[in-house]
């Protein structure tokens, strides 16, 4: 297989995704839940079928500013507002009964807006403490370029689920955090195993084998190995996301997501980077020695 | 046919089965559910601090011994309360009935009283100074050691006068926390509460008598509960999503590598029961995080067997016999286990130490999991397949997808 000579174009089917990720980052951000921003999710469940129009009267009437209504399937109703304390919630949920029917309470959130903003500094500070352990370690196993390389294709796995998060404007909660460190833990294995194979091939290489040769022989003795390997976590990320229930939803698609597109960076992009890295290298050696 | 060998597989598989079927039971009698999975309350109390103003690690000490105090009445079978970092209290109660009465119970402010026996309160909290523990000079017994302020000690003279030879009774809220009787009239604002079992029982009660005291204002900056209807359903489901999920892997690995993929299912069902089991003997609660962090471990666990068995394929395309790809294989696949397994890690333990709650256990179940891993991997997949490879019974080089 050419990974090498076609590099460019997995350079850019990347770009063609992250691209307008970044811009929809950017421009309009996360679809940030009350994990962050603070406030309050009720759940309810109606014994008979509501509308949103009669469960919006309630809210109106209730004098707790902006709130949100969404139905869902079974007659339950989500309801989400700025952080309400226990009275005013007891009062909210008194006149839903009142006006509204008979209910019972499927889920009940309220967060401080000051937890959102740790819980987000910890994420980044966290991504940074795993990178630069990973780039350490593999740095001493490897060498510094495979640490680049793999530190490179992370970022972009990350960027990949921030960016079509973005995009469709999914909401996320806390457990999206926890989804992309996952992925950042994860995907390193594939870009390690691919690294290792081009590792051992190295130590073994013969004199008139070329680099690209070499490393696309790596990746090709590696791709069933990686197919598989991506599949099974396939296997038990579709089962979570279509039979596992609502709560965990955030988390499998994001998981998903990272899943697919770090084996996508670990064939196509680690690999390729750390080749031209490499190549950066021989130039500018080239270019010392016809300096002196 | 090789008679050894063979008995030796079969003994195997029949160890991992009789494991799996024995462990089965108890497993599922002492996994503990989080209150995602059967309903329950989590509250996060903060306590209320200017940058002038810090809270001491003693007075989170008595915020944590008072909620338990009023949680033991609320009949919840294991209550978690827990400090977190400076300033906070993590309170989480799986299974508990009535959450909103715990809400209101636990956003209280402490009230201590001293009331005498027709229920008049003649001492509150503000009277009193200081309470501490310690232990009597010459008894060694433990005693609580009360100091009441100028305005407490002359209340506390007359009251004591008025009440020797009966029982005054120190409630904390509306539980009677000692019911200590009266000896002498105690004039000078110091006084003596005997008749603990320990140390540690004198200082709880010293605890809970300095919090009345010294309240602090505490904020519940996160609630959370879900209902028992959502618990059990979530339950439902992550157990039809987990059959299914596991069943496609399953699956999979029989029909891509046939013996290998058979040697990794009995490697993978060992594998379970060693991770379910080190949790459950953690005491580790089941959580939905926790429950998706075991399943993806299933994930890393059969990579470690492919990477292997697609060592053992190379090694057999190269015409190596059974035996020595077997060994080759192995000992080739060893080191790129090892290496990615290792980066994982890495960014397990970071979250773990960053992160809190339900992320954390979905941290430690996937740390367990790449450890047991590579023990089964490495180990237990060998042995398997050694006894498989030299059976005599599965030798056909196609049998192992070469």
């Amino acid at each position: 297989m050419n990974m090498i000579g076609r590099r460019k174009i997995w350079y850019a089917l990347s770009l063609l995704i992250l691209i307008p990720g970044l811009i929809s980052l950017m421009l309009r951000g996360l679809n940030l839940g009350i994990d962050f921003t603070g406030g309050s999710k009720l759940e309810l469940h109606f014994e008979h079928a509501v509308t949103v129009e009669q469960v919006r009267t309630v809210l109106d009437n209730a004098n707790i500013g902006k709130t949100e209504v969404q139905l869902a399937e079974g007659n339950n109703v989500i309801v989400r507002t700025h952080p309400l304390d226990q009275s005013q919630r007891n009062q909210l949920l008194e006149s839903m009964k009142g006006q509204v029917g008979e209910l019972s309470i499927r889920s009940d959130q309220t967060i401080g807006p000051t937890i959102g903003q740790e819980l987000a500094r910890n994420a980044l500070l966290a991504l940074l403490l795993a990178a630069i352990g990973m780039v350490a370690y593999i740095s001493y196993r490897f060498e510094f370029k495979f640490a680049v390389a793999a530190i490179v294709a992370l970022f972009h796995d990350i960027l990949v689920v921030a960016g079509l998060f973005s995009i469709f404007y999914i909401e996320v909660d806390s457990t999206f955090v926890a989804a992309i460190l996952t992925v950042f833990g994860y995907s390193i294995n594939d870009t390690i195993v691919i690294f290792d194979r081009i590792r051992e091939n190295l130590r073994k290489k013969k004199k008139d084998e070329p680099m690209d040769a070499l490393v696309n022989r790596s990746v090709t003795e590696t791709m069933t190995r990686s197919i598989i390997t991506v599949l099974m976590v396939i296997f038990v990320l579709v089962a979570l996301l279509f039979w596992g229930g609502a709560s965990t939803r955030v988390f499998n698609l994001a998981m998903l997501i990272g899943v697919i597109s770090g084996a996508y960076s670990s064939i196509f992009n680690a690999s390729p980077i750390w080749y031209d890295l490499k190549q950066i290298e021989k130039a500018q050696r080239r270019a010392k020695m016809k300096a002196a | 046919m090789n008679a050894r060998k063979t008995l030796q597989l079969v003994a195997l598989i029949l160890v991992v089965a009789v494991a799996a079927a024995l462990s089965y039971g108890p497993i599922k009698q002492n996994a503990k559910l989080g209150l995602d999975l059967q309903g329950g309350l989590y509250v996060v109390l903060q306590a209320e601090e200017t940058p002038d103003r810090k809270v001491t690690k003693e007075e989170m000490q008595q915020v944590q011994a008072i909620m338990e105090q009023r949680i033991n009445g609320l009949g919840v079978a294991e209550p978690r309360i827990q400090l977190e970092g400076t300033n906070r209290l993590l309170i989480e109660l799986a299974g508990i009935q009535d959450p909103d009465k715990a809400v209101d119970l636990i956003g209280k402010t402490a009230v201590l009283t001293f009331r005498t026996t027709d229920g008049k309160t003649v001492i509150e909290g503000k009277d009193l100074k200081e309470a501490k523990e310690a232990l009597e000079p010459g008894s060694k017994t433990a005693i609580v050691q009360m100091t009441l302020n100028s305005e407490g000690a002359k209340k506390f003279a007359d009251v004591t006068r008025a009440n020797v030879g009966k029982p005054i009774g120190i409630y904390l809220d509306q539980d009677l926390l000692q019911n200590p009787t009266v000896t002498e009239p105690i004039t000078g604002g110091q006084a003596r509460i005997t008749g603990y079992g320990s140390l540690e029982d004198a200082r709880r009660i010293a605890l809970l008598l300095n919090s009345g005291a010294l309240p602090v204002k505490m904020d519940m900056v996160e609630k959370q509960t879900v209902g028992p209807t959502l618990g059990a359903e979530s339950l439902d489901k992550s157990e039809t999503a987990a059959i299914i999920g596991i069943g496609l892997i399953f699956a999979f690995m029989f029909l891509y590598y046939r013996v290998p993929g058979f040697v990794a299912i009995i490697s993978l069902i060992l594998y379970s029961v060693i991770v379910v089991g080190i949790l459950t003997w953690l005491h580790a609660t089941w959580t939905l995080p926790g429950i998706a962090g075991f399943l993806l471990s299933l994930g890393v666990a059969v990579d470690a067997n492919v990477i292997i068995y697609e060592r053992l394929k190379d090694e057999l395309r190269h015409g190596k016999t059974l035996r020595t790809a077997i060994e080759d294989g192995f000992h080739r696949a060893f080191t790129t286990i090892l290496d990615s397994n290792v980066t994982t890690l890495i960014s397990v333990v970071v979250l773990y130490s960053l992160g809190t709650g339900p992320i954390r256990g979905f941290a430690i179940t996937l740390g367990i999991g790449i450890v047991v891993s590579m023990f089964t991997a490495i180990s237990f997949t060998r042995l398997l397949l050694r006894s498989a490879g030299g059976s005599g019974i599965l030798n056909n080089k196609k049998l192992y997808g070469a």
